[in-house]
This record gives structure tokens, sequence and C-alpha cells, in this order.
């Protein structure tokens, strides 16, 4: 993807992933000093997929919803980075009131519909967001995220399929981080494209380079449009990797070390600041300020989840039926 | 007032609330061109059009997904399961998504969707299409739950369904759909988790739902021969529950009978017994008795399924038992 982006486009693109990159390390901080428990996927390494897609749609209209490695999405979409850690940390002042949890981050008013923790669960209420946005005429799109692995579950080929008969407005993208868990996605597909699996429901497909945001983005923002535009699903791969293991609790012991290194040598946020650098978008000496920048507002996001009370326990009972 | 079959009652009170309320769409398999396996739809796609009464692939699961993103975003999805057996399919949206997507969202996302279909046993159709779940949704917290044939019970409740920010989840009998019954006309609303006294007695309470109503008012008036008076208490709803009816009649008759369709082994009856156990313990002058299923899968043969549901026999044995007769 040749189209260059502004100085300007770029700086925030790097100053987001960075962001998510700096966060999320801090989360895995927060869960070795245990400030929190329970189970929590890291998004280190993929965030050029996030930056990439979510600045490539309308924000708070068009629909997003994914799956459990879901800390950084809402973020780009909008949410206050304190918020999205007061979730993680059970508070009140949490995106869900501290009911959720690390898979459960949701914003109605940024139409984040959630973070979801059954594998593939999520990609049927794609469809239905798809639904709504053609029932009501409208000229949204629905994007889902889902990882490698839920490409077998059967709840995605459904959706598939009901997307493609009806015209639907959704963009089903697969983070292909090469592994469910600890399984090669290799083992379990025996497809060497995933995007191939559109061909099953006569969709269109395509795959991006999820290691540059540059592309990523570009290669969205034609997607995103083209989908507004025709109201046809497409099933987009991006290929990215996760750095950490599947979940905190993970060692990765089923990589290889030759194959990390590989992977942590076109890092993204290394690939964005060697695009920003060649367009002259920033010297060396603005990164350590983009740094300080991002450690202030994390630091900031600690302390404000920190500091945030827990929810009182009248919440047990509130909110489980309307 | 007119003369209703079941299919009839709900129709009116599904066209009624589409009239109503442009959000309320229908979507299941052959509910528009075909009708309605057993049409319950019947010519709602000439009137609403197909993008409101929808026919949808074999796909429980996706098209019960569909229904709950469709709902999280402002719409009224009416689902048609084939039948609750094959609703099994689609649990992981109920448990998983529906059930849970307000709770974990934190109050923000509700999904006022109605899940609906038969229910329970039909005739001969064999151990996968004979079976009830309903003891495993009331089991989940964050659904509501109808059990119905009765035709007016059955448009009231339905348009309360529709309009509630809930799921809904309603059971129907595939054998009760021609039966009729007076549905008095227009708007018309029964309030979820309110029963219904379906016949009044002084000697035992005999809480049923479902087709097991009319099972009931054929043992009462069996017994009535000799001299036992039996009141027959509807939940209707089974989730929320109307204890204080069932308790209120156990406090006057001091003894209890559940008639359910179904597994008896942890069934909803078993918490209906454990709740007037609690509540209702000094008034009891016998322990409850309950009438289920055989707890095996339903055997095809005619005779073979006809000792498997509750009968008549088994009702009034249960009956005479609390009573000591």
């Amino acid at each position: 993807m040749a189209q260059k982006l502004s100085n300007q486009l770029l700086v925030a693109f790097y100053k987001e992933m960075l962001l998510g990159r700096r966060i999320e390390e801090r989360v895995g901080q927060l869960y070795v000093q245990q400030k929190f428990s329970g189970f929590c996927h890291l998004y280190i390494g993929q965030e050029a997929v996030g930056t990439g897609c979510l600045n490539a749609i309308r924000k708070g209209e068009d629909y997003v919803i994914t799956g459990y490695r879901d800390h950084f999405l809402p973020i780009v979409l909008g949410m206050d980075p304190g918020v999205m850690l007061a979730e993680l940390l059970g508070k009140v002042t949490g995106c869900a009131r501290g009911k959720g949890g690390s898979m459960h981050m949701f914003s109605e008013k940024l139409h984040f519909m959630g973070g979801h923790g059954i594998v593939g669960g999520q990609v049927p209420l794609a469809v239905g967001a798809g639904w709504k946005i053609k029932y009501q005429k409208e000229d949204n799109v629905a994007l889902c995220f889902l990882g490698d692995a839920a490409i077998n579950q059967g709840q995605f080929h459904e959706a598939l399929n009901l997307a493609a008969i009806w015209d639907l407005p959704c963009i089903f993208i697969i983070e292909n981080n090469m592994y469910g868990m600890g399984t090669a996605i290799t083992r379990t597909c025996s497809l060497h494209n995933l995007a191939d699996r559109a061909k099953g429901y006569n969709m269109r497909q395509a795959i991006v380079d999820g290691r540059n945001v540059v592309n990523t983005y570009n290669q969205m923002k034609e997607i995103v449009e083209e989908t507004r535009k025709t109201s046809k699903p497409i099933l987009v791969e991006i290929q990215t990797y996760r750095f950490r293991g599947h979940s905190v609790s993970d060692p990765g012991n089923y990589r290889t070390k030759e194959e990390v290194e590989k992977e942590r040598s076109r890092d993204c946020l290394v690939l964005l600041k060697d695009i920003m650098i060649q367009q002259k978008a920033a010297k060396e000496d603005d990164f350590e300020t983009y740094e300080e920048e991002i450690a202030e507002i994390v630091e900031k996001a600690v302390t404000f989840a920190d500091e945030s009370p827990e929810p009182g326990l009248e919440e047990i009972h509130a909110h489980v039926l309307a | 007032m007119a003369i209703l079959t079941l299919r009839e009652a709900l129709n009116q009170a599904l066209t009624e609330e589409m009239e109503r309320d442009p959000s309320v769409f229908v979507m299941g398999e052959e509910v528009a061109q075909y009708d309605g396996a057993y049409k319950v739809t019947k010519g709602m796609l000439a009137k609403f059009g197909p993008m409101r009464v929808v026919d949808s692939p074999i796909s429980e699961a996706g098209f019960a997904g569909l229904g709950v993103g469709a709902a999280m975003c402002g719409l009224r999805p009416v689902i048609e399961m084939m039948t609750w057996n094959f609703a099994i399919q689609a649990f992981d949206q109920i448990i998983n998504h529906a059930a849970k997507m307000l709770y974990m969202s934190g109050g923000q996302y509700k999904v006022p969707m109605v899940i609906r279909g038969p229910h329970g046993a039909a005739h001969m159709l064999g151990a996968q299409h004979s079976q009830c779940v309903d003891h495993m949704l009331v089991n989940c917290p964050g659904l509501k739950i109808v059990s119905t044939v009765i035709p007016s019970d059955a448009k009231g409740l339905m348009k309360s369904a529709i309009r509630d920010d809930n799921t809904v989840l309603f059971l129907e009998s595939e054998m009760l759909y021609g039966r009729s019954g007076e549905v008095p006309d227009g708007e018309y609303i029964i309030p979820l988790g309110v029963g219904d006294i379906k016949r009044e007695g002084t000697d035992v309470t005999l809480v049923a739902w479902n087709k097991m109503v009319l099972l009931a008012l054929d043992v009462a008036a069996e017994l009535e021969k000799e001299g036992i008076s039996v009141e027959i208490i509807d939940p209707r709803t089974l989730m929320p529950l109307d204890e204080d009816m069932i308790f209120n009649s156990v406090r006057k008759t001091n003894r209890l009978v559940v008639l359910e369709e179904g597994w008896g082994v942890a069934s909803f009856g078993c918490h209906i017994v454990d709740r007037v156990v609690k509540e209702c313990f000094d008034y009891l002058d016998a322990p409850p008795e309950r009438v289920t299923n055989l707890f095996v899968p339903m055997p095809y043969n005619e005779r073979l399924e006809h000792e498997v549901l509750p009968s008549a026999e088994r009702t009034i044995s249960a009956i005479k038992a609390v009573l000591y007769k």
C-alpha cells in the first residue's frame, strides 16, 4: 500500500499504539502484583490491528465487537484508559461497573458491543448489528474481531452464511496471531490462507499485513468504505503476532525463541517508527517525548483505577434483569 | 371475545405488536413463505414483507445470535425455534450471551428478544424431538420464561413478552396449536410473573403449566366425583414465578402436588417443592408429591411413550397420597 499518511496521523497512530503497548505492559505488572486476578489476555504486538482498523471507521457510529483480547480496542474508540483499567481492577468506575472484567469491556455509547469470552460466540452478534443497520436503512458497518482459532467454531460458519445470504454490512476481522492458545493454527486449520474460509460463502476476502499500521489503515479504509457502499460482507485476515503468551499465565513454551525474535524484529511500533523517521514525521528525540507523554497517561489511569471504589454489595442484584 | 386456536391467538399477538412497533420482526425456519412449520406466522409475510418476516437457514445458533446482536442495537426480534429441541443448538447464545449481556455490561446492553416455539413431547416423535428443556433454562439468571398453551394466556403473555426489555423464552406445545379458547380482542396484556388459578378447590393444590394444565383439569373433574376438591395453579411464567399464589393456595389446602412434563431430576417441580417446604412448612399436612416423566429418553412406541409421560392415573395416585387416601 503505497499511499502515504500525513505526518500528523502517523504521530497520532504511534502515540495510540504506544499507549496500547505501555498500558498492557503495566497491566501485566499489576497482575503480577496481584492487583487483580482471573484471566488476562494482553494485546502486546497486535496494536497496529486495533489502530489500523478502528481509525478507519466512524467511531461511535459503526458497531464494534470482539473476543476476550479486548483491552485496547475500546481505548482506540475513545474510552478513557482509566475506565478500562478500573474495570480490570473490578472497580465500580470501570466500563462495566466492575462486573465484566478483563474479557468483558463494554461501552454502549461508543457502540462497543463488548468483549466476549466464548470463542466465536460474538460472531453472530455482529451479524445482528449488521441486520439492524440494514433493517433501519443506515449506512454504518459492523466490525467483528475474532481470533484465528475462532474460525473452526460452528457459530463462525453460521454467522458468515447469514451475513452473505442477506448482504449485511459486516466486516469479519480474523486477528491471526498464529496460535489458538498454545496450538498453532497450522495444526487446526486445513487452509493456508485463513481468509479462504470466505470462499465457502461466496464472500469477498482480503489479507492484510497487520504489522504495518499504514498498510492496515489504508486497506481497512478501503474495505470499510466499500462495505458501507455495497452492504456486502467481507472476511479479512490480518496477520499479526502476540509477543506474550495467550494469557498472563502462559509462558509460551510452544514457540521457538527464533520465531519470537524474528517477530520482534518486525514489531509494529518499530516499523512505524522507521516509517516516521523516513518520512520525517518525527525525529529520534521526539520518541522520548512520546514515551514521557504516554507514561504520564498510563500512570494517571493506574492511579484513577487504583483509587476508585469497589462496587457496593447492592450491585450483586442490579442488572440481572432490565 | 373471539374463539381462537392457540396458533391464531399467537398470530394475533405477533401481528398486533408488529403493527404497533416497527422494530419488531420475526425470524426463523419456515416462518415466511411456508407460513410457519405449525402455521403460527400464517399470512404475516404478505402483511409485513420479507424484512420483518424472515426465513432463516437451519442455523439455530446463528440466528439466535443474530437476534441477540440486533436486540443489543435496539431492535425487538421474535425468534421462532421450530421446536425447543432444536434450540439446544442455540443454548450458547441463550445462556452465555442473551442472559448475561445486561449484567456483564454493567447495565448497558439490554437484549429485548423473544425466543418462542413448541416445547415437550408431541406424539411418537422419538427421543430427540420430545424433550422439555424448561428446567435447564430456568436455572440460568437473566432470562424470563413463559410456558403456556391456553389461547388467551398466550396472547396476553406474548404481547408482554415482546414489550419486555429482557430476553423472554416462550414455550408452547405442538399438540395444542389447534385447540381453541376464548381470546379477548385487541389490547389484552397479561403481566409476566402473574399466575392464574385455573380451578378453585379446597383439598389439594395442584401446580401445573403448559399442556399439563389440561391434564390437571381432567384429573380435577374426575376427582370431584369422589368428593375431592382440587385447586389448580398455573404459574404461566416460570421466571419470574408467582410464588405468593402457590403459597397462598398451599396455606389454604395444606397439600401440594406438582404435575410437570419432563424429567424429574433437579426439575422445576423440585424448586417449587423446595420453596413451599421452606415457606409453608407449618401448613403442610403431608409431604408434597411430584408427577413427572419417567427418567428415560423418550421411547418411540406409542404404549411406552404413554407410560413415560405423566398420566391421569399417576396424578390421581399422587393426589390421593397427599390426602392419605
